[in-house]
């Protein structure tokens, strides 16, 4: 059993990314898109932090980056999320299916 | 310390005024209508003083980089917002959370300043994540509308899908090369599949923010559910302000690469143009139709930057200040309609000049610029970009442009006649439009006009860099 090397870290950012796409494109829930969305950020980070860690442990950008990818989600969750709960409040669903007023 | 401050100056000024709205909200406010005309004179002021004190110079580090062609861009954005104020003044002064909207808006506003000046990838990230997420909120000021929850929520979850796949794009990037900084990225670029990767992925984030075609379905329909101010603000400040870091990001980072970019560019700026002005075609809401013909300008700013040279910036520049007159003029028109008839119908405006010519009147003056219609500077803004373009001699898309152009004529004029030809009934009433408003109309009028005439605003662009 070796150890993790890079190769591995980056094997499983790639498949949260396209996780994350697929989920994005396929789900009809808003807070499963949402959902999604995070789990492209997730793999993001463990990108960074695999490429800071293996190849320029030298230079320490991407730590930092994480970190702000990391509240910027928050933030980011938080007006999605309001907004969410407002379309639940207008259109008593949070299906995506059911706001469709506006096409073409 | 005075360097900080002068090379700061219009985020300063932005912040200042976030904080002096924060303090009226919460020393209990003031009536909608005074606030609003103090509001107008503190974006005038900080309109005003974006001419003066510009220096060239970076800080934290070559984090942030600002010259006197920067600072002539952020003054440009300055202009929209200051407009936005003006031309929406009838629905300001009724919505309850005026403060807010300001608040967020010149939110938004700071966040293109530290965009257009960014010098990291870092600090250009954060930047990017401050302007569209206010805007988010704005798009969902009309709390209780269907169609405003709706595309509020198109808005906030395709930004946050782009932003994903910017993000993507850049730990590939740090990854190929161990470092984010604009200067020392060019050295480390050569090309390899990584690197292309993920410069495809940081051009797809551009082109959701620009919406560009294949990324430019959400715009419509945020457009027409968000209220008029925040479609116009996305519509104008939202996209000048990509373009102009888009020009820097190409320019500078990705110089090497730039016969990939080059071919991308051409490629989705046809596809745009053809997309934009055929869905255009069909339209019957008015904000929707402004959408699409904004999509359309958007392919001639993409044609523009890919002439890679001085021209390109400068005739971008230019024509982003055109836009900003000739297209909040129209949707000032759509506001001020909108507000008082509640109609946004293209069919609605039959027989608009007889009831209001001067609302008549501007929206055709503001359609003609967008068509590109001689004396008009939309015309000269249009002859620039693709003067630009032709310098690449690709005249096959230069015939390509000027025959969309052609298609684009057709809808603009659509409106043009049902508000000065086709018969109506039962045409709006006569509107009495706010004083503010009526002044916003008469400064994007005549900043129509007088733009393209007077030659040395180009001459002024050209000689900032």
């Amino acid at each position: 059993m070796t150890e993790p090397g890079l190769y591995h870290l980056l094997f499983i950012s790639g498949a949260l990314f396209f996780a994350g796409i697929y989920g994005f494109f396929t789900r009809r829930n808003l807070v499963t898109m949402l959902m999604s969305v995070e789990l492209i950020l997730n793999s993001v980070n463990l990108n960074f932090i695999a490429f800071n860690k293996y190849l320029w442990p030298g230079k320490m950008e991407g730590l930092f980056f994480t970190l702000f990818i990391i509240a910027i989600a928050a933030a980011e969750a938080a007006v999605a999320i309001a907004i969410i709960i407002n379309v639940y409040r207008t259109h008593q669903s949070i299906d995506v299916e059911k706001a469709e007023e506006m096409k073409y | 310390m005075t360097e900080f401050l002068i090379l700061m100056k219009s985020e300063l000024m932005a912040t200042a005024l976030i904080f002096i709205l924060l303090f009226i909200k919460m020393g209990g406010g003031m009536k909608n209508g005074l606030l609003l005309q103090v509001i107008q004179v503190l974006l005038l002021v900080n309109f005003i003083t974006g001419f003066f004190f510009n220096k060239e110079g970076n800080l934290f580090g070559n984090m942030f980089h600002t010259s006197a062609l920067i600072a002539f861009q952020k003054n440009i954005l300055n202009l929209g917002v200051y407009l936005i104020a003006l031309l929406n003044a009838d629905w300001l002064k009724k919505t309850d959370h005026l403060p807010e909207f300001f608040i967020l808006m010149l939110s938004a506003l700071l966040g293109m300043f530290f965009m257009v000046s960014s010098g990291n990838l870092l600090i250009f990230y954060l930047s990017l994540e401050l302007s569209s997420i206010p805007v988010a909120a704005m798009a969902n000021f009309d709390l209780h509308k269907k169609n405003a929850a709706e595309g509020a929520m198109k808005m906030i979850l395709s930004s946050a899908f782009s932003s994903g796949i910017l993000l993507f794009g850049i730990s590939l990037l740090y990854g190929a090369m161990g470092t984010i900084s604009f200067a020392e990225i060019p050295q480390h670029l050569d090309s390899s599949p990584l690197q292309v990767t993920a410069f495809i992925f940081i051009f797809s984030a551009f082109a959701f923010k620009l919406s560009i075609v294949p990324f430019h379905l959400w715009a419509a329909d945020v457009y027409e559910g968000s209220p008029v101010a925040t479609a116009s603000f996305l519509s104008v400040v939202s996209k000048g302000a990509a373009a102009f870091i888009f020009i820097t990001i190409l320019y500078k980072v990705f110089q090497p690469m730039q016969e990939l970019w080059y071919n991308l560019l051409v490629t989705v700026s046809v596809l745009t143009m053809l997309l934009g002005n055929l869905f255009a075609l069909r339209q019957q809401n008015i904000k929707r139709f402004l959408a699409f013909s904004s999509i359309a300008q958007v392919a001639f700013i993409v044609l523009g930057i890919s002439s890679n040279d001085h021209i390109g910036i400068t005739s971008v520049v230019y024509f982003v200040l055109v836009y900003v007159f000739s297209n909040l003029s129209a949707f000032g028109v759509a506001s001020v309609i909108a507000e008082h008839s509640g109609k946004e119908n293209i069919d609605d405006y039959k027989g608009l000049s007889k009831t209001n010519p001067f609302l008549g009147w501007s929206l055709t003056l503001a359609l003609f610029s967008l068509a590109g219609i001689p004396p008009t500077a939309g015309f000269f803004g249009k002859l620039f970009l693709l003067t630009a373009a032709a310098a690449k001699a690709s005249y096959w898309l230069i015939i390509v442009a000027a025959l969309n152009m052609v298609i684009s004529l057709y809808y603009y004029l659509r409106v043009v006649r049902a508000i000065f030809i086709d018969n109506n009934e039962m045409p709006i009433k006569k509107i009495q439009a706010d004083r503010s408003a009526e002044l916003g109309l008469v400064i994007c009028s005549v900043g129509i006009l007088l733009t393209g005439i007077v030659s040395w605003i180009y001459d002024f662009i050209q000689s900032l860099h």
